[in-house]
């Protein structure tokens, strides 16, 4: 067929339109990014302009930045608790979603209901009890105690996502490797976890984001300069820094980079996830 | 030991089960009903809690004090969610229903680009903003100015008739990715005879949109709409980092996120109390579950008949 063809006009609307959205989804990140390595008079000055040229490019707002704020330390912070978090919820919640998805057992169906309350509630209407949790616990200002409460709110969707893949894994296989006599945690780590690996991926970088950009829990849980989180990390600073736009700018494009270059590799992942079908050898 | 008649203990399972549900009840549903149950109690000036019963309550609709900012926040919190339904769904249905046209080229780069925003913190969106629409810098007015609509610059932001606004379509601008990727994926996968009988049948493509597409994607945009409804009245992030917990100008952007936090932890002329902090979690938690129940008893329901 020639669809396309007959719709020129309106592929060229819907170009027109899409370019049109992507621009003003784009415009404001680039805008930070580019004004950030500008002197003060070239960002109020012209600020749309490159950042080229002898008194227009300029590292002022990096150099505030690095001198006045531990922002490596916040990263390293921010990377542990993520990457810590994102650990146990992929361990914990695809040995779960196993268990659920494979075995029949009484409480099956609760225990599958229960495990998906969290995804509906929010588990910040629970913090008051966080709180007291933690203090009690001993874990306040501690990294540990954001590792936790993030496994514990990205375990409920992992879960449910993940017992669906796991329904797909081929039973021959797994009864032909009880025949053969391996054991059953040998049988979800050496079979049915690397075949749903594109949906732990996937799962992977939904899991990431929330964890990564989390104002709430930081501010509450660990808001000592020891235990500051990249996200908090900057707004403290850019509260502290009102009126110095070269470090505010610098501030905000430290904190947009990483995510972007984590966004540049795994989107690729995520398209491959998605495209190449759950289960394959 | 292998393929055993009787079915022994399986231990395993236990093993399987145990660490996500430790972690998930320690953590998430133990807090929970803890708070639930601190908003029953109170604490005397020397920190002895003792069970008062409704009496938080009470306090959070009977005093005047309490309930005129319960209730602004609650109101607030409705516009926060009434301008996504209004602005951000129909944004992404159109945005997907564009990206999933079957000649348009350079889809993946699009919608690599769309969903960008999503990505970054709340935190970095509301500065970002606060940067482009402050009349300071004046970028937005110069842009306006070089499409001729210079007049209508104002500090959005800072007005307290337009800031709730600015800041739910701010959220809008960040979020619009979500209802458009899922969207995105329920109409790829719409069958594609039933588009080519369409087509062979002579309609419009806009109405195959209206007529085929939009009644199969239905339950999809029922998804779209709770999470919206869980994640708006659930929203802290970006109006703390813009407007602090005091959600000014004269708490005109407070919605019940940043009213928790204020009661909760205290503000300038007033001390945090953890006892009402819990009662206005609770509030907030029957407000979500109440949302949760009618989508998935009433909404849910009706909708699944057309999915024949």
């Amino acid at each position: 067929m020639n669809k396309a063809r007959r719709n020129l006009p309106t592929l060229f609307a819907a170009h027109g339109i899409l370019l049109a959205y992507t621009l003003l989804s784009v415009f404001p990140v680039i805008l930070i990014v580019i004004n950030s390595l500008k002197s003060r008079r070239a960002i109020f000055g012209d600020p749309l302009g490159l950042p080229v040229g002898e008194g227009v490019f300029d590292l002022v707002g990096y150099q505030t930045v690095l001198q006045n704020a531990d922002f490596l330390g916040y990263f390293a912070n921010s990377l542990i608790v993520t990457l810590g978090a994102l650990f146990f919820v992929l361990v914990a919640g695809s040995m779960a979603a196993f268990a659920l998805a494979e075995y029949r057992f009484r409480m099956n169906t609760l225990m599958a209901l229960y495990l998906a309350l969290g995804i509906m509630i929010p588990i910040r209407l629970g913090t008051i009890g966080i709180l007291e949790l933690v203090v009690n616990l001993g874990l306040i200002n501690t990294l540990w105690a954001l590792i936790l409460v993030y496994t514990a709110q990205g375990l409920p969707l992992t879960i449910f996502i993940l017992s669906e893949f796991m329904r797909t894994v081929s039973k021959e296989l797994k009864d032909a490797a009880r025949v053969d006599g391996l054991s059953e945690y040998r049988i979800f780590f050496q079979l049915a976890l690397p075949l749903v690996r594109p949906a732990v991926a996937t799962v992977a970088v939904f899991t990431m984001i929330p964890i990564w950009n989390d104002l709430w829990f930081p501010l509450i849980l660990a808001p000592g300069e020891e235990t500051k989180t990249i996200t908090l990390g900057a707004q403290q600073f850019i509260g502290q820094f009102e009126t110095n736009w070269n470090a505010i700018l610098a501030a905000l494009t430290l904190a947009i980079v990483p995510v972007l270059v984590l966004y540049a590799i795994f989107s690729r992942q995520l398209v491959r996830g998605i495209t190449s079908g759950a289960v394959k050898g | 030991m292998s393929t055993p008649h009787r079915r022994p203990f399986r231990f395993h399972i236990i093993v399987f089960l145990a660490p996500a549900t430790i972690v998930y009840t320690l953590f998430m549903i133990w807090p929970l009903a803890d708070t639930l149950r601190l908003s029953f109690f109170d604490a005397d000036s020397a920190g002895v809690r003792s069970f008062v019963g409704t009496e938080n309550y009470e306090t959070l609709f009977g005093d005047e004090r309490w309930s005129s900012q319960f209730w602004n926040a609650f109101v607030n919190n409705f516009i926060f969610f009434a301008i996504h339904m209004a602005v951000q769904n129909p944004i992404g249905i159109m945005l997907a229903a564009l990206l999933s046209m079957p000649a348009l080229r350079l889809r993946n780069t699009y919608r690599t680009m769309l969903f960008m925003p999503t990505l970054l913190s709340v935190v970095i969106v509301g500065f970002i903003w606060q940067l482009i629409l402050s009349p300071i810098w004046g970028v937005s007015s110069s842009i306006l100015d070089a499409i001729g609509l210079g007049s209508w610059f104002a500090p959005w932001l800072g007005l307290e008739s337009s800031a709730l606004v600015t800041l739910s379509l701010i959220s809008v601008w960040q979020y619009v990715g979500i209802p458009m990727l899922l969207i995105y994926a329920a109409l790829l996968a719409i069958p594609d005879e039933l588009i080519d009988a369409a087509h062979v049948d002579g309609t419009s493509g806009w109405n195959i949109f209206w007529k085929i597409k939009l009644p199969l994607i239905l339950p999809t945009i029922g998804v779209i709409s709770i999470l919206t409804f869980v994640g708006n009245f659930n929203a802290f992030d970006l109006i703390y980092a813009v407007k602090g917990a005091l959600a000014g100008p004269n708490f005109s952007t407070d919605i019940l996120g940043t009213f928790l936090y204020r009661t909760f932890f205290g503000q300038q002329l007033q001390l945090g109390d953890r006892y009402m902090g819990a009662t206005v979690a609770t509030m907030m938690f029957l407000i979500i579950l109440t949302g949760v129940c009618l989508y998935l008893f009433v909404i849910q329901r009706r909708m699944q008949r057309y999915e024949l």
